[in-house]
């Protein structure tokens, strides 16, 4: 049944070319529905090789096979192959699952879209390239789908590119990703140059042969290459642009899959980052400040996406700090329930921004409760599974992450606990602002009465219902106090020698539950009593939270605008004037001293040119008379 | 002794004749002449395909030799082969000539232009074969009249200026590559009492360090304004942007690999110690053509500028990977040679066609072309990608190369080089959302998108860029031998060994 498991990315390969070939002339809704069969199958595939995979003996658990040679040049010797164990087969399952869901909800967001197969051959580019990322046995294979996957974030957020803001996103995205691809790639060199191997098995069974310096700076440039696609800091500022993109994009792309590769790349690479100690810290530390200063962010942001967008890269920040405390296995169970919850509040999102006709701007809503009753239903479970509090997803996740902290570091662990306060504040102050008090945009349009909301229709209202049951029971993956029947003893074995095993009594995982549910009613009750009648409080609103934290305009300041004046001055007065007045000078130079000769310097260089000719002729003529006088 | 089908002198007398068969042909339809130069560039590709098929791909020798004395006396010889490394250059070349021909047709006096350019491709596919020193002198001068009149008449505005300066430029590089030939001819008189060109043999000469160097700089001047390599490279953005369509095409992706090829065939054969020694120098000037290329490239918003520039940072890369003197690096940068070619090609076809359709280059005048021409659009995405290295396309696999094969033996210049990758994204997606995002003006929008004859001239190449960078094992596994024999060559001289990891598993027990 394992040998099967190739088909999880050839048939959204298969989709894409079915779509590129005959996309115009399936049109709206066919091309949709072939994409979305096509990840289905995607997913059907997972489910049959999860069951190959469950019935193997724990420590047997694993599954390599190789297709074809890709580039065999001397010692480097690259297979397209497939590794196949429970974290790629988790990733797998969720990917598969979440992007099916989100196709269906697609065929009808992007009705009448004037490029409406185009979309689906992206998405579908984008699941095949996802698989490929998590699946590949190879580094270098997993780096074909790191780069596929960022080019289908560039295209789909650059999707409408008559818009001005949409198209610089998309550039934005990939310029950003591209920074922490070189990381990776300078990763591989030094993999390479030490081990001669890029396969993942055998990089993993001699890690030891890095050397110290060498493990720190690989672990250190795949953290790199993960804030860039992970969006965290010091990259992560691309992520709120991606907003750009149409909304299921934002759901799967930038919230549910994508943007947790960065993640699942440091989990792939445990055995490694479990030599390194010290850059394990700087990960935790990464991923600690940035679930912190993204959450303040989100917190005085207007536009519905963008506070999701800080939300998610607050939440990736959660996993970073997990991997980084050697949780691993809590940084994958937060990463499949935050999919689930996520994509959620994506979709939901998505319908009242549809509902609404294209409005983002949270102090415009108000009081949708009454008319989108699905969506409202759903972003409930939603709102409540990411605000942490039990028993929905959320809590269990983030809980888990927070008690392995608590024992590596209590200083990350506090920062921690002020974050989930804060997500329980900026969620709830959204869903507020959405749902509950006045029907702000009855009346906010110039004059006219608009047009009131819609739900949506029957195919973008099964993903939201999924979604939300999931995101209500998505903590049975993995209880605290059953550890040994979930997600830990499934993919204990991936992670046997790194893991961080916390042994804490029961009473202080009890005390450390407890302050996690006491911060997500703090957070939400704050929010409640200051969003519930009032919409318009600019002093909970500072500039500095708006505008980033600056985090843009310094990067202009010190990299954008200099790096345009240097390559102003490079293209005018380097090469112009240094380089080329050097090449004049000379040519001048040889005029003037060669005034003996001016008869002969006719100043065309057609006559020179014809010299060769000549002389050319004269040269083969002289050669071939020596060959017949001889 | 088997006789063989004389192939490579077949393929290059067969550009020839056409050339001048064109030149002879009386006063006909213009039509015609174009369709005789198709007709004789694609028999020229059948021969070529024809020799890539019967090329034994284990041998790293070289092959299909054809070996004529012509003057004993003074040790000239018609003296031709192929090995891995040139083949795929003269495949390149065969390929790129009847796509510039039926894709970027001149504008006046088809019959002139077509006889340039073949026997411009003649003289391309002479200079890869020759394995005489003078024989090769010929041909890579000969180069020089075509292209010169190429540009001078059919150009744009500043043409007689780009014609002149390229002109001048190269055949200032070329003087030196003529004494230096002269000089280690003789070197090599004296120590064995033979006078000879013939490459193979000169290969042998022991050269004085000092006297090593001195030849090594003067071949390596003609080979690095030919490339062209930082900071010899001014004549091509003037070069390539007022050159037609054609001559572009020509000039950035067969021509400019004389230079590189140049350097990986004469001057490690000849001069390994040389190579060796100098090899930080070169390997700093192609690091900072990457950068600089990539810096100035930001700079352009005229969209032939640029590819100039995106070209002087690839050919950066070639160097890198030919000084990284490792079978990793080199056999990127052989690669690279033809990728960079294929996708330069591909580039100054559509800029062609965008001109045809708007008149202009300069992105600011374009702006929102992919609503009226999604297929153009989707053609130049894909070539712009595999300009920036993305993984699936061809030009990611020789980078890579190139870039791991540098970092085994200089690992910083690597670093250094790897960081230009973020370059090209920079610059190419700024362009692309310039000339093609946006809302379209109403003059824009009504671009017409690729005719049929369009789509047929630009699939070959967007075909060959997916199939090499999906599967290119057939091409590597043609490269690799005659690389090895080449590193082989380089470190028997010099005594330095790459790293054990650089070379295959099998071959490792062998080592020191």
């Amino acid at each position: 049944m394992l040998h099967i498991a190739y088909l999880m990315a050839l048939l959204p390969l298969a989709g894409f070319a079915v779509l590129v070939v005959f996309g115009k002339r399936l049109g709206d809704p066919l091309a949709g529905w072939v994409g979305t069969v096509a990840v289905f199958g995607a997913f059907v595939v997972a489910c049959i090789a999860l069951g190959g995979l469950w019935n193997e003996p724990a420590s047997a658990r694993h599954f390599t096979e190789n297709y074809f040679s890709w580039i065999a040049v001397g010692g480097l010797q690259v297979k397209v192959g497939l590794f196949l164990d429970p974290l790629s087969m988790t990733m797998c399952l969720f990917v598969t699952g979440v992007s099916a869901l989100i196709h269906l909800y697609s065929i009808g967001y992007m009705k009448d879209d004037s490029e409406y197969s185009k979309f689906f051959i992206y998405l579908n580019l984008f699941v095949f390239s996802m698989v490929l990322l998590v699946l590949s046995d190879n580094l270098l294979v997993t780096f074909v789908g790191w780069e596929g996957v960022g080019l289908c974030s560039y295209f789909l957020i650059a999707f409408w590119h008559e818009r001005d803001s949409a198209a610089s996103a998309g550039k934005k995205a990939f310029v950003y990703n591209r920074i922490g691809d070189a990381g990776f790639l300078i990763a591989v060199f030094l993999i390479f140059s030490k081990l001669g191997t890029l396969d993942l098995p055998t990089i993993f069974a001699h890690r030891h042969a890095l050397g110290g310096d060498a493990t720190t700076a690989v672990a250190l440039l795949l953290l790199l290459a993960a804030t860039g696609k992970s969006a965290q800091i010091p990259l992560f500022n691309w992520l709120p642009d991606a907003m750009e993109g149409p909304t299921p994009v934002s759901a799967l792309i930038h919230a549910a899959t994508m943007v947790t590769a960065g993640v699942y790349l440091l989990c792939r690479m445990n055995s490694v980052l479990a030599l390194t100690p010290d850059a394990r810290w700087v990960v935790a530390v990464i991923g600690g400040v940035t679930a912190f200063v993204a959450a303040t962010i989100a917190s005085s942001q207007q536009d519905i996406k963008k506070v999701l967008a800080f939300s998610t890269v607050s939440q990736i920040g959660y996993m970073t700090l997990a991997v980084g405390t050697g949780a691993y296995i809590a940084a994958i169970f937060l990463m499949v329930a935050h999919a689930f919850y996520k994509a959620l509040l994506f979709l939901g999102a998505g319908s009242i921004i549809h509902g609404l006709h294209d409005e983002q701007d949270l102090k415009r809503m108000g009081g949708l409760a009454r008319v989108l009753p699905w969506t409202y239903g759903t972003f409930l479970a939603a709102w409540l599974a990411i605000a942490g509090i039990p028993p929905l997803a959320g809590f269990w996740a983030k809980g888990d992450v927070l008690s392995n902290v608590f024992r590596k570091s209590p200083v990350l662990w506090a920062l921690g606990v002020v974050t989930a306060i804060l997500t329980a504040y900026y969620m709830t102050r959204l869903f507020v602002l959405a749902f509950r008090g006045d029907q702000r945009w009855a009346h906010a349009v110039s004059g006219h009465a608009p047009e009131p909301p819609h739900e949506c229709p029957w195919v973008m209202r099964v993903p939201l219902v999924v979604l939300a049951v999931a995101s209500f029971a998505g903590g049975i993956l993995d209880l605290p106090f059953v550890h040994t029947a979930g997600l830990s003893s499934w993919l204990g074995p991936v992670f046997s020698n790194s893991l961080f095993v916390d042994h804490e009594g029961a009473g202080l995982q009890s005390g450390l539950a407890v302050i996690d549910g006491v911060a997500a009613v703090i957070g939400l009750s704050v929010a409640w009593w200051a969003w519930r009648r009032e919409w318009d409080r600019p002093a909970l609103e500072p500039a500095f939270l708006q505008r980033v934290w600056y985090w843009d305009d310094f990067y202009d300041a010190i990299i954008g605008r200099p790096g345009q004046v240097l390559a102003k001055v490079a293209a005018t007065t380097v090469d112009g004037r240094v380089i080329d007045g050097a090449v004049n000078g000379v040519a001048t130079l040889v005029r003037k001293s060669a005034s003996g000769v001016r008869r002969l310097q006719t100043g065309y260089v057609r006559n020179y040119a014809l010299g060769i000719v000549l002389g050319l002729a004269a040269v083969v003529a002289f050669l071939l008379s020596r060959v017949w006088w001889s | 002794m088997v006789v063989t089908f004389p192939y490579l002198t077949v393929l290059v007398l067969v550009p020839a004749g056409g050339a001048l068969a064109v030149a002879l042909m009386g006063r006909v339809r213009r039509e015609v002449h174009e369709l005789v130069g198709i007709g004789v560039s694609l028999v020229t590709l059948g021969f070529a395909i024809a020799l890539t098929v019967a090329l034994h791909a284990g041998d790293p020798g070289y092959q299909f030799v054809s070996h004529h004395v012509w003057a004993a006396s003074i040790g000239v010889s018609w003296y031709v082969g192929v090995d891995g490394i040139s083949i795929f250059l003269v495949l390149l070349a065969a390929v790129l000539f009847p796509l510039a021909l039926a894709g970027a047709r001149a504008r006046t006096d088809a019959r002139s232009f077509v006889g340039w350019m073949l026997l411009l491709e003649a003289a391309c596919i002479g200079s890869f074969v020759s394995l005489d020193l003078v024989l090769f002198f010929l041909f890579f001068e000969l180069t020089l009249v075509p292209a010169y009149f190429l540009i001078s008449g059919w150009g744009f505005e500043r043409r007689a200026y780009a014609a002149v300066k390229f002109f001048v430029y190269t055949f200032f590089g070329s003087a030196f590559l003529l004494v230096g030939i002269v000089v280690i001819a003789f070197v090599h008189q004296n120590q064995t009492g033979v006078l000879t060109f013939a490459l193979p043999v000169l290969e042998h000469t022991h050269l004085s360090s000092a006297t090593g160097i001195l030849l090594f700089l003067a071949f390596t001047a003609a080979f690095a304004v030919k490339a062209p390599l930082f900071p010899l490279h001014t004549w091509s953005p003037d070069a390539y942007a007022e050159a037609p369509a054609g001559g572009s095409i020509i000039l950035a992706a067969v021509l400019a690999k004389l230079g590189t090829y140049g350097i990986i065939r004469f001057d490690l054969n000849l001069f390994p110690q040389a190579s060796r020694t100098l090899a930080p120098l070169l390997l700093t000037m192609a690091v900072v053509g990457v950068l600089y290329g990539a810096l100035v490239a930001c700079a352009q918003s005229d969209l032939k500028r640029l590819v100039a520039y995106s070209s002087l940072a690839q050919v950066g890369f070639i160097a890198l990977g030919t000084f990284a003197l490792s079978t990793e690096g080199l056999v990127g940068g052989v690669l690279l040679m033809v990728n960079h070619g294929l996708v330069t090609a591909g580039f100054f076809l559509l800029i062609g066609w965008i001109y045809d359709r708007r008149k202009s280059w300069q992105v600011a005048e374009l702006g929102g072309l992919q609503t009226p021409a999604p297929l153009l659009a989707a053609a130049f995405t894909v070539v712009m990608l595999a300009s920036i290295g993305l993984p699936g396309l061809n030009g990611f696999v020789s980078e890579f190369l190139v870039l791991a094969g540098t970092f085994l033996t200089h690992r910083w210049w690597a670093v250094a080089a790897t960081v230009g990758v973020i370059g090209a994204a920079l610059y190419l997606l700024w362009a692309y959302q310039q000339a093609f995002h946006g809302r379209p003006r109403p003059a824009v929008a009504a671009t017409r998108d690729l005719s049929w004859a369009e789509r047929v001239v630009i699939a070959p190449l967007i075909v060959l860029i997916v199939l090499l960078g999906v599967y290119p094992k057939p091409v590597i596994d043609r490269i690799t031998p005659a690389v090895d024999r080449l590193v082989a060559h380089v470190e028997q001289v010099t005594h330095v060994h790459q790293p054990v990891v650089a070379t295959a598993p099998g071959a490792r027990g062998s080592r020191p």
